[in-house]
């Protein structure tokens, strides 16, 4: 099918170019570059869940936290293998979110926006609580030799700017092909009719709250595994991670980029981390970037630009 | 073995009854054609039998089995299939998509949640499913774009996706030109082969035409029950539908 | 100090927060309750404020008494007449949609909050209070300011009790509150009243950030905290009603009092937080029952 083809041309394009840029980029751009591919998994992760599903999320910092401190202690605390570090704080934002999603989902439209905003609120302040083990704001700081590990006789070095850049490929590779797949799935489907008419889809026999947990498990997990992965790479975790900006910026990401494309969210990352990046550098107040984009977002945008071309133009985008 | 039965099935919103013990029996094969006047509590019986809506008090059997306390979707997969009123497609999706969430559903009873079923399958399915109700050639156009009768007739193409047992159609004339009524009806009466049809109606050319027994609703209570000339014939009928 | 003395500390500190707090709720209150839309910038409207305040006394500094009074009002129409122009240019042509008016009014919260971050700066400056006096009690003195401020959130509150319930204004609000359509029919200016409304919210909220700075400075992010209290109040104490948002502030102001003197101020808002998001899940009817979605 030429959609198909045409969907391949473009995600295996987006692939090649960053796998290239690595070569071409400098220094400051170049560890830029990693942190967007990390930050754009849990964009990703955030979008399955509001693209797919509709419902919105104000606490996605718990997820992504969950994987920063699951990693980050298992190699502070118990010196894990990196590797197994890295599924430890995947495993435990993927434990949350199905915790959270028992519960949260019963509500939909505003409520649920509240609730999952107050239990991140309630999960951040866990990470000041506990302040003796988290060092809270202050945060903890992984040594070099902490991150560095040998895997099938190859040695890893996680400050290793070039083996990092290229780890943070391969994750945000991942999280493309289980967003694509997912979308082209038979649980996709589901998914986008529950978002389009959930009563319609429980009376062709679907239960909704199923594949709703089901969305909010990989959405958990695919932020919990860039967090995982963010601590790994920088070497550094503390509670700010945990803090409301934290939950907002993936609906940034995600709204500027486009609500249920799959491309859309590496747009918007990509473009909100140099826009946030170049007004630091002019004044300290840089997050009021934040709040105009939401509100220009909101007013005239909503589709963002994935979503825009999408509608205007290229109709096979997924 | 009954069909389907309800036992005495009462539903009351704050207080107001909408529905008050009705008791009905469904033969296995019928048409059967529920009437009354608006507010007569039509939609919130049938929507207590496909499990939208939750009985205050009463039972529901079906092939013999309590299914009172079952989920709409569990009795989807059972075979009770509601149509809705106010028509209720996905709008936003082709029309193979709208039959196909229907087959995926039905190929893949008591499968794991992420089961895939073939490809082939499923568009088997689906041609044959818009074919019966002759919106094959518009299988890739968006639901939302069809006119209002083909809308309604993507409905009943949802609904015969599902394999259903027992089909609720909720109005399905309702807006729809003689034509098409007449072409409607043809359908009802293919897919009465194999399943029975639940339908509330108010045309009652339709009425007459298609069903096998018809039941009267007034004031959320059984009125009458018997074939369409026992009906016609009954004056309480007359009086509280007919206006006479 | 015995536990008696402790206790008592605890309860005076408890019931000034308790009052302050319930002014600030019910402007969230009074914007959901009417306008069915959640305000997440109300804590912005909060440190406006309170950076106004200390503004506003700066200018008069051989008068603080005057110059408070005249913070008192000053402030809350500055941040009122802020508030309507907000809703006149974002929230009025999201026509009100729940969802987009949440995400437009966190864009609001941040813009509010580093426009103050860009013009006051960062650091947080004090307003000496208006009144200079010590209750003192066998334990413990007391600062006098705190009953001032009590005192001053109890008239607000009976003002607003009685603006809802006794004039004509209220009777127009509560109307549409009702029914936005028929309200509309009956030649309510819907409009002006959902932009009255919001204003009124956000004065309601500056004028407790005003009766707060000489107790806690003013500082350009001093508006979460008292959003995430007022959201718990609203959401615990129940829509529609001005009396379950006022018993609320109370019941949270008084034992986040007592449990922050007692243990640690943040496992108190732990287990507030929890507790709403429960209350919200489990209790729907509390806050959103029926129109969420």
């Amino acid at each position: 099918m030429i959609a198909n083809q045409r969907s391949l041309i473009l995600h295996a394009g987006l692939i090649v170019i960053l796998f290239a840029l690595q070569f071409l980029l400098p220094d400051y751009h170049h560890t830029n570059f990693t942190s967007i591919m990390v930050l754009a998994t849990y964009a990703m992760g955030y979008n399955i869940l509001v693209g797919y599903t509709g419902l919105l999320s104000l606490g996605h910092a718990m997820f992504f936290a969950a994987g920063l401190y699951g990693a980050g202690m298992g190699v502070y605390y118990l010196e894990l293998h990196p590797v197994l570090a890295f599924i430890l704080g995947s495993v435990a934002g993927l434990l949350l979110a199905i915790a959270i999603g028992l519960i949260a989902l019963r509500t939909t439209g505003v409520a649920f926006m509240i609730v999952t905003l107050m239990f991140a609120q309630a999960a951040f302040l866990v990470t000041l609580y506990f302040n003796d083990i988290t060092h809270g704001d202050e945060g903890l700081t992984l040594t070099q030799a902490a991150r560095g590990f040998d895997l099938l006789g190859w040695h890893v070095d996680l400050t290793n700017p070039s083996q990092r850049y290229n780890l943070a490929l391969a994750l945000f590779l991942g999280a493309l092909l289980l967003c694509l797949a997912l979308v082209r799935s038979p649980v996709g489907r589901v998914l986008v009719a529950i978002r389009e008419n959930e009563e319609r889809t429980k009376m062709l026999g679907y239960d909704a709250r199923r594949y709703k947990l089901l969305a909010l498990s990989l959405s958990g997990l695919l932020s919990s595994a860039a967090g995982a992965a963010y601590v790994l790479f920088f070497g550094y975790v503390g509670s700010s991670f945990a803090a409301i900006p934290y939950s907002i910026y993936p609906l940034l990401w995600v709204l500027l980029g486009g609500v249920g494309t799959v491309v859309g969210p590496v747009i918007g990352t990509l473009l909100m981390f140099y826009l946030i990046e170049i007004s630091r550098d002019h004044t300290s107040s840089y997050m009021i970037v934040v709040g105009v984009v939401l509100v220009l977002l909101v007013l005239w945008f909503p589709k963002g630009i994935a979503g825009t071309i999408r509608a205007r133009w290229w109709g096979w985008i997924p | 073995m009954t069909f389907l039965t309800t036992q005495a099935l009462t539903r009351s919103f704050g207080g107001i009854q909408a529905v008050t013990g009705v008791d009905l029996d469904l033969r296995q094969g019928e048409i059967r054609a529920i009437i009354g006047p608006n507010g007569a509590g039509k939609t919130t019986f049938v929507s207590m039998i496909s499990g939208r809506v939750e009985p205050s008090s009463g039972a529901i059997l079906f092939e013999g089995e309590d299914i009172t306390a079952l989920r709409p979707w569990d009795r989807v997969l059972r075979g009770i299939v509601y149509t809705f009123q106010i028509t209720s497609v996905f709008r936003n999706l082709s029309c193979f998509d709208n039959v196909a969430l229907s087959v995926q559903r039905s190929l893949s009873k008591g499968r794991a949640i992420w089961h895939r079923p073939d490809p082939i399958e499923v568009q088997a399915a689906v041609d044959s499913a818009l074919s019966r109700v002759g919106l094959l050639t518009r299988s890739a156009e968006l639901a939302g774009e069809l006119s209002y009768g083909h809308q309604r007739l993507l409905e009943v193409a949802m609904g015969l996706a599902l394999q259903p047992k027992l089909l609720i159609l909720d109005e399905p004339t309702q807006g729809l030109s003689e034509q098409e009524i007449a072409d409607f009806c043809r359908l009802v009466k293919e897919i009465s082969a194999g399943a029975t049809i639940l339908l509330i109606e108010h045309n009652m050319d339709v009425v007459m035409e298609l069903s096998h027994r018809i039941t009267v609703m007034n004031n959320g209570a059984l009125l009458a029950e018997g074939s369409p000339d026992e009906i016609m014939a009954n004056l309480d009928v007359q009086r509280a539908y007919l206006g006479t | 100090m015995d536990l008696g003395p402790h206790l008592l500390l605890a309860l005076l500190e408890g019931t000034v927060s308790a009052f302050v707090l319930a002014v600030t709720a019910l402007g969230l209150s009074l914007v959901f309750g009417v306008m069915r839309i959640v305000n997440v910038a109300h804590g912005e409207f909060f440190m406006l404020g309170a950076v106004l305040a200390w503004w506003i006394t700066s200018l008069v500094p051989e008068a603080p008494f005057w110059g408070f009074m005249l913070a008192l009002i000053g402030a809350p129409l500055a941040v009122g007449a802020i508030a309507v122009v907000a809703d006149a240019l974002v929230l009025r042509r999201l026509n009100y949609q729940p969802e987009a008016t949440i995400v437009a009014t966190i864009g609001l919260l941040y813009i509010l909050q580093q426009a103050v971050l860009t013009i006051y700066g960062p650091d947080a400056r004090p307003v000496v209070a208006p009144i200079q006096f010590r209750v003192v009690f066998p334990w413990f003195g007391y600062s006098g300011y705190k009953l001032v401020a009590v005192g001053a959130a109890s008239l607000l509150l009976l003002a607003a009790w009685y603006g809802v319930t006794r004039t004509k204004f209220g009777l127009i609000m509560r109307a549409t509150q009702f029914d936005r359509e028929t309200a509309q029919a009956f030649g309510i200016p819907v409009k002006r009243v959902y932009a009255a409304v919001f204003a009124l919210g956000a004065m309601l909220a500056a004028a407790a950030g005003v009766l707060v700075v000489p107790l806690q400075q003013a500082h350009y992010l001093m508006g979460l905290d008292p959003l995430l209290l007022s959201f718990i109040v609203v959401i615990i104490g129940g829509l529609d009603s001005l009396k379950g948002t006022i018993l609320a502030a109370f019941v949270i102001g008084i034992s986040d009092g007592i449990i922050s003197v007692f243990f640690s101020p943040t496992l108190a808002k732990i287990i507030a937080t929890l507790v709403v998001a429960l209350v919200l899940v489990f209790r729907p009817n509390g806050l959103f029952g029926g129109k969420a979605r």
